[in-house]
Order: C-alpha cells, then sequence, then structure tokens
C-alpha cells in the first residue's frame, strides 16, 4: 500500500493522551487516592550482605497510627522472579540479606511519616557476611555463596554456543583483531518514582494500581507470592512516568503494599524515595567484553567470537535473558558466517542488573562498533564505506539462526553519510587535526540492528502475546480494551489510529481502556519493542473482524457486493456511488441488528521461529529494525571536556506510523546514549551506591543534548502493522560507539570504556604524549573457563523462514 | 485516633493558588509540593526527588518558577502561586500546552508540567527567545523521554504563535521541521 491511501497512518497526529498530560490531568499511580487509604514504608538493609538473626516489630507496632507491621514471617514462604529459571527473590527477605537496599519489613500507617519512624522503631539484629562487590571478588570466593543456585559458585548463568569453525574463519582472514572493552552499568532514571497502592476488599479480592510495565506478569506473581488465586487478583497498570525497563519486575513495595491492605483492612499507598529507585535498578549490566573478529583485506567479517561477563548484582531478574542478550544480536547487522558467544553473569552483592532500553545488546554493539573501527583504519578502510560493504542480506538467516526480513542500513547509512556531510568531514586516517587551539573536532560513525519484539514470552505458553478486544458503539464510537501499558512510547495511540485507519473513521472516535487484568486480554508488557507491533497486528485483526460485519451489513443495505465497499471519513460506501454510503455510526446500528453485539477479538502471536538449539529462544523476533548514526563533536586537549555539536540518526522503522512519535523515539534513544555515553554510571563506593540523587547521577540536560537529526528509512515489512518495525530501543544503541569513534578521530586516542568522562580522555592524551598506546579501557580479564559450547552449524546466508506464517493470523 | 508527644505543630495557612483562594491546616514543615498535592487535591504537580535536583516539581510563585518541593507554604501567603491546572484559561489551552500536546513534547509526562510552567515564565520574560535560551532556561529540567528536541521545538513554536509571527498551523507544522 502507498503512503498517500492511508488518511491515518503516517500522519504526524497528536497522541490521544497528550491532552491530559499537558493539562496535568493524567493520573500516575502516586496521584490515587482512596478513602481511607494508609500509608506505608519498606525498611531496607544498610548491609551489603548478612544474616538476619532476629526481627522485633513491637515498638514500631505501638506507635500511635500504625495500623500493621509485616515482616518475610508475614508472607507465605514463596521465593518468585520474572524468569522462571531465577525464582530467588524475596519480598521481605527472611534470612538474609543480599544487597543494600533489601527490603525487609514494612509498615502501613496514617501518614508516611509515622510510618517512616515506626520503621526506624523496628529492630533488626544483622548477622554481617562478607560482601563480593565485584566479579573478581565473586569468582575469587566461591565459599562465600549469594545464592545456592547457578552454574557454579556466584555463577548465575554460564553460556557458551558455537555456530560454524571460527578457528578456520580466523586462519582465513587478513586481519584477526582482539580487543578488550567495559561498559559500566547505569540506570534508567525515570522521572517517576514508582508507586502502587494495594486495596485489599472486603470481598476479600485483591486490586493493585501500580506504575508497572508487565501487569500481566505482575499479576500471574502476586498470586503466586501472596498464594492466593490469580482470578481473585486484578492488576491495573496506572499511566507510567518513564519506564525504560525499571518497571518490567514485581518489586517488594507492590507486594507489601498488598500485604498490608490485607492485614488492616484499607487501602494502601506506597512511593518510593529517589534513592529506593537507585537501589530497586534493574539497570544495565556493567560487562566487560573481549572480542575477537577476523577480517579480510577488503573488509568483510570472515567470522567473530564474543566474550562476556556481566555483573549481575544480587538477584536473577531478567539476568539469563540479558547474559544471551549480551551475544545474540551483534550477527544480525553485518554479514557474519561464523559467530561463537560465550557469556556468564556473576551475582554480586550490589542492586540486581535487569533490562534497560537495548537490553543486554548496547555492550557487545559498542565493542563490536569501535572495533569495526580499527579493523576500517588498519585496513586502511572509510568505516561508512566498509560498514556499506557488508550490511547484511534482508530474508536471510543469520549464523545464531535468526530470521531476518526487511533490512534499510545501507539506505540509513548513505542517509546518514549525506546528511552529516561525513564525505567532507572525515578526511582519512591520521589527518591532520581540525579545530583551533586545544578544541579538536571529530567525526564518528557506527550502526546497530535491534529486534522488534521477542519471540518467547518470560513463560513459555503457546497464547497469544496480545490482545484485543474491540467493540462498535451505536453512536459510532469504538471501544479498544488491551492489555497494553502506555509508558510515554504511544501504545494508546496507536491502538487508536490502527483500527480507526481501517474503519475509516477518526482516531478521536476511539477510546482506548488499557493495561486492566480484569478487563483488558493479555499484552505481555511494554518491554522488548514489542508493542506497536504486536498489540498493532491484533488490533487491525479485530477491526478488520468488524469492518467484515459492517460491509456484510452495509452491502445488504445498499445491494451491492461487501467487495466493493470501502470506509473511509466516517462512512461506508461505494467509492463511485459516495452519496449513498451510510454514516459509520448507521453501518453499526446495521450491523448490530443482523450479527447482534458488535465486539470482536484479535489475537498476535510471533512466527515460531527458535533456533533448534539450547538457548535458541533468545534473540528470534518478527523482524529487526536499522540504525546508522553519524556523531560530530570536539574535544578539549586541555580539559578532555567533550562537547557533541550534531548527532545525525537514521533509523529504519519499517513504516512511521506516526511520524512525530517515531522521531520522539529516536531522539530519546539518541539522548539516552549520550548520557551512557558521556556521563551515567552505577558504581558504588564500598557497599553503597555513590550516586543516589539526581543531582550527584549525572544525566544530560539540555545542555548537554546536541542538535538530533533524524532521518526515518521505511522498508514495509511484512510482518509489522502496515510495515512497521520498532522504534524505541534500536536507535540508542550505535550512539556511544559514533562518540567513541568521533573522539578517535578528533584526538586520535581509544577509550575502550563507558562512560567517556573527561578523566578518561585525559588519561589517554597523557599516554598519546608520552608515546605509549593512547587507550584507555580494562586491562585485564577475569579468571574464568567457560564450558564447553555447544557447536551448531551457521545457518549464515540461508533463506529466511515463511514469512507472517504465525499463530492466530 | 491520638498522636504521640510527638505530634507536628500545625498552622492554618492562605494560599492563592491558580487565582483561588485556598486554605490548609497543615504541619508547618510541610512542602508546597505537599499542600498542592495532598491537601489542595492539585495532584498535576508532579515530584522527582524531593530534594530540588530535577525540576519536576516546579510552580510559578509570583511568575518566577520555585521548585515547590522546597518551598514551605507558610511563607508564601499572599503570593501568587501558578500550577499546571491554571495554565489554561477558560477552558482554552494555553499556547504553550497546544504546541506540546501537537509536537509530541509529553512523552510520559511526568515532567511535563514543570517544564510548561518554566517556559511559561521564560517567554513572559522574554517572548520570542532564542533556541540557546530556551535551552539555557530549561538546563534544571530533566527530561528522560525526549532528548529535550521536541520540549524546545514547541517552546518555539509556541512563542512565535503568542507573538503573532507564524499561521495557526497545527501538528502538521512539527513535522515538517
Amino acid at each position: 500500500m502507498n503512503k498517500h491511501e492511508f488518511s491515518v497512518i503516517g500522519q504526524p497526529l497528536p497522541k490521544i493522551d497528550a491532552w491530559a498530560k499537558v493539562t496535568g490531568e493524567t493520573r500516575y499511580a502516586d496521584d490515587l487516592v482512596l478513602p481511607r487509604m494508609a500509608h506505608a514504608r519498606l525498611l531496607r538493609s544498610p548491609h551489603a550482605h548478612a544474616r538476619i538473626a532476629a526481627i522485633d516489630t513491637s515498638r514500631a507496632a505501638a506507635l500511635p497510627g500504625v495500623y500493621a507491621v509485616i515482616t518475610g514471617a508475614d508472607l507465605p514462604p514463596v521465593k518468585f522472579g520474572i524468569l522462571p529459571v531465577s525464582q530467588d527473590e524475596e519480598a521481605l527477605c527472611r534470612e538474609k540479606v543480599r544487597m543494600v537496599g533489601d527490603a525487609v519489613a514494612a509498615v502501613a500507617a496514617l501518614d508516611e511519616e509515622t510510618a517512616e519512624r515506626a520503621c526506624e522503631l523496628v529492630e533488626v539484629t544483622y548477622e554481617p557476611l562478607p560482601a563480593l562487590m565485584s566479579i573478581e571478588e565473586s569468582l575469587a570466593h566461591p565459599e562465600v555463596r549469594i545464592h545456592e543456585y547457578g552454574d557454579g559458585p556466584n555463577v548465575h548463568k554460564s553460556v557458551a554456543l558455537q555456530f560454524g569453525d571460527v578457528e578456520a574463519a580466523f586462519a582465513a582472514a587478513d586481519l584477526v583483531r582482539e580487543d578488550v572493552f567495559f561498559y559500566e552499568g547505569n540506570t534508567h532514571l525515570p522521572l517517576e518514582q514508582h508507586a502502587a497502592v494495594a486495596h485489599w476488599g472486603p470481598d476479600d479480592k485483591l486490586t493493585l494500581w501500580s506504575s508497572t510495565q508487565t501487569p500481566h506478569y505482575v499479576h500471574r506473581l502476586l498470586a503466586k507470592i501472596l498464594a492466593v488465586p490469580a482470578a481473585h487478583v486484578r492488576v491495573i497498570a496506572a499511566p507510567v512516568g518513564g519506564g525504560f525497563g525499571g518497571k518490567l519486575d514485581p518489586f517488594a513495595h507492590e507486594i507489601a503494599a498488598c500485604q498490608l491492605s490485607r492485614l488492616c483492612g484499607r487501602p494502601v499507598k506506597i512511593a518510593l524515595t529517589r534513592e529506593e529507585v537507585f537501589y530497586v535498578h534493574r539497570g544495565r549490566h556493567p560487562v566487560l567484553m573481549w572480542l575477537k573478529t577476523g577480517f579480510t583485506r577488503a573488509g568483510d567479517i570472515t567470522g567473530s567470537h564474543l566474550r562476556t561477563w556481566l555483573d549481575g548484582g544480587a538477584y536473577g531478574s531478567y539476568g539469563v535473558a540479558s547474559t544471551f542478550y549480551t551475544g545474540a544480536i551483534n550477527p544480525v547487522t553485518y554479514k557474519m558466517p561464523v559467530y561463537k558467544f560465550e557469556g556468564a553473569r556473576i551475582f554480586t552483592n550490589k542492586p540486581p542488573c535487569g533490562p534497560k532500553r537495548g537490553h543486554g545488546t548496547p555492550q557487545p554493539r559498542f565493542a563490536l562498533e569501535c572495533q569495526i573501527d580499527r579493523a576500517a583504519e588498519q585496513l586502511g578502510l572509510d568505516p561508512a564505506d566498509l560498514r556499506r560493504r557488508i550490511v547484511a542480506e534482508p530474508y536471510t538467516k543469520t549464523a545464531n539462526h535468526l530470521t531476518v526480513t526487511t533490512i534499510g542500513l545501507g539506505e540509513c547509512l548513505d542517509r546518514v553519510v549525506e546528511a552529516s556531510g561525513w564525505r567532507e568531514k572525515w578526511r582519512g586516517w591520521n589527518a591532520p587535526p581540525r579545530g583551533r587551539g586545544p578544541v579538536r573536532r571529530g567525526v564518528g560513525i557506527a550502526c546497530s540492528s535491534y529486534m522488534t519484539g521477542a519471540g518467547s514470552a518470560v513463560y513459555w505458553n503457546n497464547m497469544p502475546h496480545s490482545g484485543v478486544v474491540l467493540r462498535a458503539d451505536r453512536g459510532g464510537g469504538v471501544a479498544i480494551l488491551c492489555g497494553a501499558t502506555d509508558i510515554g512510547q504511544g501504545s494508546d495511540s496507536i491502538l487508536a489510529y490502527l483500527p480507526a485507519e481501517v474503519l475509516g473513521i477518526d482516531p478521536k472516535d476511539v477510546r482506548v481502556h488499557p493495561a486492566d487484568t480484569d478487563l483488558t486480554p493479555v499484552d505481555l508488557g511494554s518491554y522488548s519493542s514489542r508493542v506497536t507491533l504486536m498489540c498493532g497486528v491484533a488490533a487491525i485483526q479485530a477491526a478488520t473482524r468488524l469492518r467484515e460485519v459492517l460491509f456484510q451489513a452495509v452491502a445488504a443495505k445498499l445491494e451491492v457486493d461487501p467487495s466493493r465497499l470501502v470506509a473511509r471519513d466516517r462512512k461506508v460506501g461505494v467509492p463511485d456511488d459516495w452519496d449513498r454510503a451510510l454514516t459509520f455510526a448507521q453501518a453499526v446500528e446495521l450491523g448490530e441488528a443482523m450479527h447482534g453485539v458488535l465486539a470482536f477479538a484479535g489475537s498476535y502471536a510471533p512466527p515460531k521461529r527458535a533456533g533448534k538449539y539450547k538457548g535458541g529462544g533468545v534473540g528470534p523476533s518478527p523482524c529487526y529494525s536499522y540504525s546508522a548514526c553519524v556523531v560530530e563533536l570536539s574535544v578539549d586537549e586541555d580539559t578532555g571536556m567533550v562537547e557533541l555539536h550534531d548527532v545525525w540518526l537514521a533509523h529504519d522503522v519499517g513504516r512511521a506510523l506516526n511520524p512525530l512519535l517515531v522521531e520522539g523515539q529516536v531522539e530519546g534513544s539518541v539522548y539516552m546514549g549520550i548520557g551512557e555515553a558521556l556521563m551515567e554510571e552505577q558504581v558504588f563506593r564500598k557497599h553503597v551506591h555513590k550516586t543516589p540523587s539526581m543531582l550527584e547521577y549525572k544525566s544530560p540536560t539540555t545542555l548537554e543534548t546536541p542538535a538530533i537529526h533524524t532521518i526515518l528509512v521505511e522498508t514495509d515489512d511484512p510482518e509489522g502493522p502496515f510495515g512497521a518495525k520498532e522504534a524505541g530501543q534500536g536507535p540508542l544503541l550505535p550512539v556511544m560507539p559514533a562518540i567513541a569513534n568521533a573522539i578517535y578521530d578528533a584526538v586520535g586516542v581509544r577509550i575502550d570504556e563507558v562512560p567517556i568522562t573527561s578523566e578518561k580522555v585525559l588519561r589517554a592524551l597523557d599516554l598519546k604524549r608520552q608515546g605509549k598506546p593512547a587507550r584507555v579501557g580494562p586491562e585485564k580479564l577475569p579468571l574464568f573457563t567457560f564450558k564447553t559450547p555447544l557447536v551448531v552449524e551457521s545457518a549464515f546466508g540461508q533463506p529466511a523462514d515463511a514469512i507472517t506464517r504465525r499463530p492466530f493470523a | 485516633m491520638n498522636r504521640g508527644p510527638d505530634e507536628p505543630m500545625k498552622a492554618r495557612i492562605e494560599l492563592t493558588v491558580n487565582g483561588e483562594r485556598r486554605e490548609a491546616l497543615v504541619p508547618v514543615h510541610k512542602t508546597l509540593l505537599e499542600v498542592l498535592r495532598e491537601d489542595l487535591d492539585l495532584t498535576g504537580t508532579k515530584h522527582g526527588c524531593e530534594l530540588g535536583e530535577c525540576g519536576t516539581c516546579t510552580v510559578l510563585v509570583d511568575g518566577e518558577p520555585v521548585l515547590s518541593c522546597l518551598a514551605l507554604p507558610a511563607e508564601l501567603e499572599g503570593r501568587e502561586i501558578l500550577t499546571v491546572e491554571g495554565l489554561a484559561q477558560g477552558g482554552r489551552l494555553h499556547p504553550l500546552q497546544r504546541a506540546f500536546a501537537e509536537l509530541g513534547a509529553a512523552q510520559c509526562g511526568y515532567c511535563t508540567p514543570g517544564i510548561l510552567l518554566v517556559a511559561r515564565a521564560l517567554l513572559e520574560a522574554t517572548p520570542v527567545p532564542t533556541r540557546e535560551q530556551v535551552r539555557v532556561a530549561l538546563a534544571g529540567n530533566i527530561c528522560r523521554c525526549t532528548g529535550y528536541t521536541k520540549i524546545l521545538d514547541a517552546v518555539e513554536l509556541a512563542a512565535l504563535r503568542m507573538a503573532g509571527r507564524t499561521p495557526v498551523a497545527t501538528a502538521a507544522a512539527g513535522s515538517a521541521r
């Protein structure tokens, strides 16, 4: 379908919730108030690792104004975790705390201050244990066990996969590079601190409103954790004030609020402080990486071998998936015929890491793109041309058995090269410096790809990943019920635009009722860039089913064949006899008279394309987005300060359903990438977070954010709704390496770890002046033996599996 | 229920918020942010840190941006307080609100009220600011969603419209950029 045939798709429409958001009417979780509502606080551990010898809550319970005090003993003895393979969390720790910030008790009181005072009166006797604060410490002390499960002492997960003969690939190469990189951890920093309101009603049923990205998973897990029937639990996701992956797990505060409400017979609200949000974390894993890649003289990759060590923190969270993701996506971007991946996630006594925008993939992307830049230099090639040459082939499989459909990366590269003036600004390797005095200018380039939705749910099942119920009203309005959760990306709006397009009505005629486990069909949640594609296809299916019925009814009335009818401009009729067209509302009345209540369901599940090997379930996606990025910046050789001037980012989004929203995702991704590249870091001093406040944890303001030039490339992917692919995560990925590569272009130093602080740039410049290798980055690797790899034949270059053959289609 | 001996001292305060006189009986240490949200039902004002670091809770006091999480209402009696709920007049959105909605400047929307108010203060003082002036004015407001780009665009569009310098176009004006 061509663009001009659409009425809603492709239009830069305001989001349907924009008006509420600019007037302060949007009610986030902490804005909810219920009659008789109590307020809760958690007591958190000051120890990184300690046995709990005793907890005495008597003084807290006696404080006037306190309604209930609970500890782990007041909850069913159930451990939980978002992934079935990592059931290692407790809402309130019973025997042991594993990090500063682990919750041990909770209080509900008439107000927050009373609850806080009561927490201070809870007496906990701890017996401190040795705290393991780094990968090295955790591996060096197998006698200290953070958890009793995993792939070895303090090893949460160890994976090793090999696709083809990597040693032969290196032997066939003209250039083999081995490089070591480190990617520091960082956190989501949503502006909204997590909050929840729980109401355990007199009917013994529970309702939880929460700032969560995954109401469905919270629903399932609450039932298990609280040992109540899931049928009696209702979870409603309030509009989320920023997620980025930080609100994807079930959390202690949600569970405690539910149990406190049950005990005190009142609704209970709990809202985290900013400091607590830093400890709740689930953010970017710190990852140490060793990458070996073979190149031919022309720049083709013969094979690549990646090792990753992830500092997981104290709990599993999504960590098994994170570990696989550090290895899964690199082969999707370029022709990489042979591939080997070894990864290990290590437990430490720090807040648990998990999924943050790009989940597990920004780290190896940084490594690969920085290494390609070096290879281009050694081979004397333009790094843009080298990348253009090796872009993966559409509709093929990768070495690790991922099916790739459309690839717009070639066009993305061409467009950023053109828009940025790369041909003039990049003046070859070791060109004389650009700029005046100590301030040197440089440009850098990098590419990336990302999945549009995970091919598997976090628990194995054959059901839809997303569902929509659509109901047409006699007034001509349409109601959409869908479990999708709007975290600001605009999923509610997508759920209005797509049915409006199919039915020929205005998005304003569509009311979207999202994310309520009592009312809405399941959508798995706002993660893995899955929502637009999955709920979008489901919504199109439901709307198409309604349209068929309306066409039947209208065709009977107009005495024409239904195939001649179209729906547009809030009317249904025959295009060349439009005067007789009926209004959409009349069509609904005829349809309801003919068929009864007009309610239709749509379901989506991804095509089943998991690789036929253990671990093949992480990485498959209906389709992949592609990005290319050029950064222009200056480096001050006296201060090490990096100033960004412009970022050009071309993104293959399949189709921009609403270009304003896609641009917003690209701009937000670039911004977040800049923060990760230059300043953001979740680091610890002794056992506590070094910067648990928004002042100390540096993030870019308007002053550090440069002009961002977004270029949208459309490839009309057969898997996506009207051809759309993801936009929310992929555009973050190339930003960090493009910045690192631009710094090298400017001042000739390689910073092989993020964040690239001015201190590191100065250190590298010093080394350069001393005639030493001008590089700052990790110097050593952990002593760790990966398991014997599972050897699978490379699927590189095989034709893609059948397109759009998926369940429920 | 009886409170303990350390029950905080309460004071009756009278505030002018969005042109209305409002009264509340609140502990004297309660911040303006808390009084607005909890006692006056004005939950449009958001909080991100309660430490004056993120700009989210910004309101205007006599037209100047103030971090409501650091302000004590007792000190603000007789002053004009403006929150996001007071931006629209007589059911008509402020041009900043319209531009923010049309250009997609609010993603999750949580930082939006504070940013709208800082932008309003800027436009009162500098009707048609340069992009750099907008950047500087908003440097104390963190937004994690937008990369600030569409926020800067929206402030500029609103300024031009208020100055009568541009056709009153709708969202399409934003995408043309």
